[in-house]
């Protein structure tokens, strides 16, 4: 079988162990994120995000990771960083992109090079409050994948459809969530 | 002996809509040593023709049937199970659990926040479209029966708006020849449940789109989206007396176009190495599911446009009558291929109880077979 010469870098064994472990206990399935965020000066934000709970206990990244947001200077910005809403596609991107890694290596295919490019459309009447009609958010967006594997077309579109079907950042986008913003 | 609450083929007399004909042909219509024989194999049955095959059957094979008995607790007593109806208890030594795989309809949850000026129906409630008050109707789930019921609200002259997660795609027919021909030419339907890779899913797969007509007609989303269904994405939230929908209706259309691809790639492999009686056609594809430019999001149930929504969110086993632990955290009944956790206590008719096709008339007799000899060696052992 072509499985045992695939190496995409995903420990799939150490995946499904702890499918079939949190199947057992799922209450140690509970996750919590977490990012703490502190204002700067005009749009500019910085964003930390370093522990979180899962597996019944406190957890921590290896270091500390720090995010700049602001806007451009066609928002009379300093573009000290990506703008919030850029993160998302981020998050997709990323997301949808290590599921792919994962579900290939599930599948014994050999990965050779996975690129994607993200397009959100948003029409900005909304958050500046010109047509209270126009969302504020993206009213679309685009993700074209281009993937180099030894697999068939129709293999990787299936990689593709796994991995949104499994993904976090693209469930969190297509379906509403509960947010609870409260004041302290 | 058999217990029946209601009369032979009660669940075909009483929970199914007026118009339904099954969606398997009338020659794999097949109960042990008992098949269709009239004139039209390729046909499908009538709710009334299912009725009369089913209870001929037992005519025939003699079954010690008691009609009219519902069981109302089933417990372990001296070694054995006190089985309690409203004619009386039965003390046995073994219980096979025959009772359905269908007997509630699930429901999401968000069903409590719907208005109460929407009226809600289930597909075990459903019967034709009269019953229905006048105006729009969202159709929630998009297998065989949201497909079917869908198609035939819309023919009634009502908008119908039809909610599309998780789906199974499939051709009425293939090269020729009924789709499930090739399901069961193939082997795929006799795929035993311990070669399946997830079983847990397999067992939880929603009902192929396909409809039993005399005009063999596919029945999928391209054709009901053509013929004036709004299709949009599953339903995800009901808020403030509004529905929303998962804008990930493209990908569901895309993992149901790959897999019956896939499906159509294993009966073209079949085909190869067995060349099948008779001709079949050569190899097709199907245009792919047209996703519409942009799909509605949401929907306001207060404003009248919807005045009634059909659950076809599939069904569940009702075990409320079972006083034996044996179901899971989820409320699934615990069984290795019919052969529940709890000695003496079998379990058919569910689905992939040990094969894919278990859930199916024609699924019944190997199943029948299997948990009987299981049935009969425990009786000899624990004598
Ligand atoms: C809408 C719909 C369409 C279907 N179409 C097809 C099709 O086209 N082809 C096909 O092969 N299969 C079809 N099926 C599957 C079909 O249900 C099975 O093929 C078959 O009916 C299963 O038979 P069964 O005897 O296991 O279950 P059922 O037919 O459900 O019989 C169970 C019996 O147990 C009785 N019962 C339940 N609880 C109790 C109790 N507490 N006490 C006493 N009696 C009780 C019920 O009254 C019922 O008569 C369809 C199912 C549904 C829901």
């Amino acid at each position: 079988m072509a499985e045992v010469s695939v190496n995409n870098g995903v420990n799939v064994g150490a995946l499904l162990a702890a499918r079939e472990a949190l199947k057992a206990a799922p209450q140690a399935a509970k996750f919590t994120w977490r990012a703490s965020c502190k204002w700067k000066n005009g749009t500019h934000s910085r964003t930390n995000v370093q522990g979180f709970h899962g597996l019944g206990e406190e957890q921590k990244h290896k270091t500390e990771f720090s995010f700049e947001a602001d806007h451009p200077e066609i928002f009379a910005s300093e573009d000290l960083g990506i703008t919030p809403i850029e993160y998302v596609l981020v998050g997709l991107a990323s997301c949808l992109t290590a599921g792919v890694a994962a579900v290939a290596q599930n599948r014994g295919i050999q990965l050779r090079s996975v690129e994607s490019k993200l397009e959100g459309s948003m029409d900005i009447q909304g958050i500046l409050g010109i047509d209270s009609d126009v969302r504020n958010g993206y009213d679309d967006i685009k993700v074209t994948f281009k993937i180099d594997a030894d697999a068939s077309k129709k293999e990787i579109e299936a990689l593709v459809a796994q991995s949104q079907k499994r993904s976090a950042v693209y469930d969190v986008i297509t379906n509403p969530t509960n947010v609870r913003v409260e004041v302290v | 002996m058999v217990l029946e609450r209601g009369e032979v083929a009660n669940s075909w007399r009483r929970e199914r809509w007026d118009s339904l004909r099954l969606l398997t042909p009338n020659w794999q219509s097949r109960l042990p040593g008992h098949r269709y024989e009239g004139a039209d194999p390729d046909g499908f049955m009538t709710m009334g023709e299912v009725i009369a095959f089913v209870s001929h059957f037992a005519l025939v094979a003699g079954a010690p049937v008691r009609t009219h008995t519902a069981v109302t607790s089933v417990r372990q007593a001296d070694g054995g199970y006190l089985v309690s109806t409203n004619q009386g208890d039965i003390q046995c030594r073994c219980v096979v659990l025959a009772s359905g795989a269908c007997n509630l309809a699930s429901i999401p949850a968000l069903r409590q926040a719907v208005p109460t000026s929407i009226e809600c129906v289930t597909a075990l409630d459903y019967r034709n479209p009269d019953q229905l008050p006048d105006g729009g109707v969202l159709v929630v789930g998009a297998s065989a029966t949201g497909a079917q019921l869908a198609d035939e609200i819309h023919r009634s002259g009502r908008r119908v708006t039809l909610s599309v997660g998780e789906h199974v795609r499939l051709p009425r027919t293939y090269r020729g020849r009924d789709v499930l021909w090739w399901m069961d030419a193939s082997g795929v339907w006799n795929q035993r449940y311990d070669e399946i890779d997830d079983l847990t899913r397999a067992r939880r797969l929603p009902s192929p789109q396909l409809v039993g007509s005399p005009e063999r007609t596919t029945l999928d989303l391209n054709t009901l989206g053509a013929a004036g269904v709004e299709i949009v994405g599953r339903l995800a939230a009901v808020r403030d007396g509004r529905a929303f929908f998962s804008g990930g209706l493209r990908n569901h259309f895309a993992l149901a176009d790959l897999k019956m691809d896939r499906l159509l790639d294993t009966f073209d492999d079949w085909a190869l190495r067995h060349s099948p009686d008779g001709d079949v056609d050569p190899p097709e594809r199907f245009e792919p599911t047209r996703a519409p430019a942009s799909t509605r999001l949401d929907l306001d149930l207060t404003r009248g446009e919807i005045r009634s929504i059909i659950w076809a969110t599939g069904f569940r086993p009702d075990y409320s009558w079972l006083d034996v632990p044996v179901l899971d955290h989820k409320g699934y009944l615990r069984h290795d291929g019919g052969v529940v956790d709890s000695p003496g206590m079998y379990a058919i008719g569910l689905p992939v109880l040990r094969r894919r096709k278990s859930t199916f008339i024609h699924g019944a007799e190997d199943d029948a077979c299997d948990v009987t000899d299981h049935l009969a060696r425990f009786l000899a052992t624990s004598a």
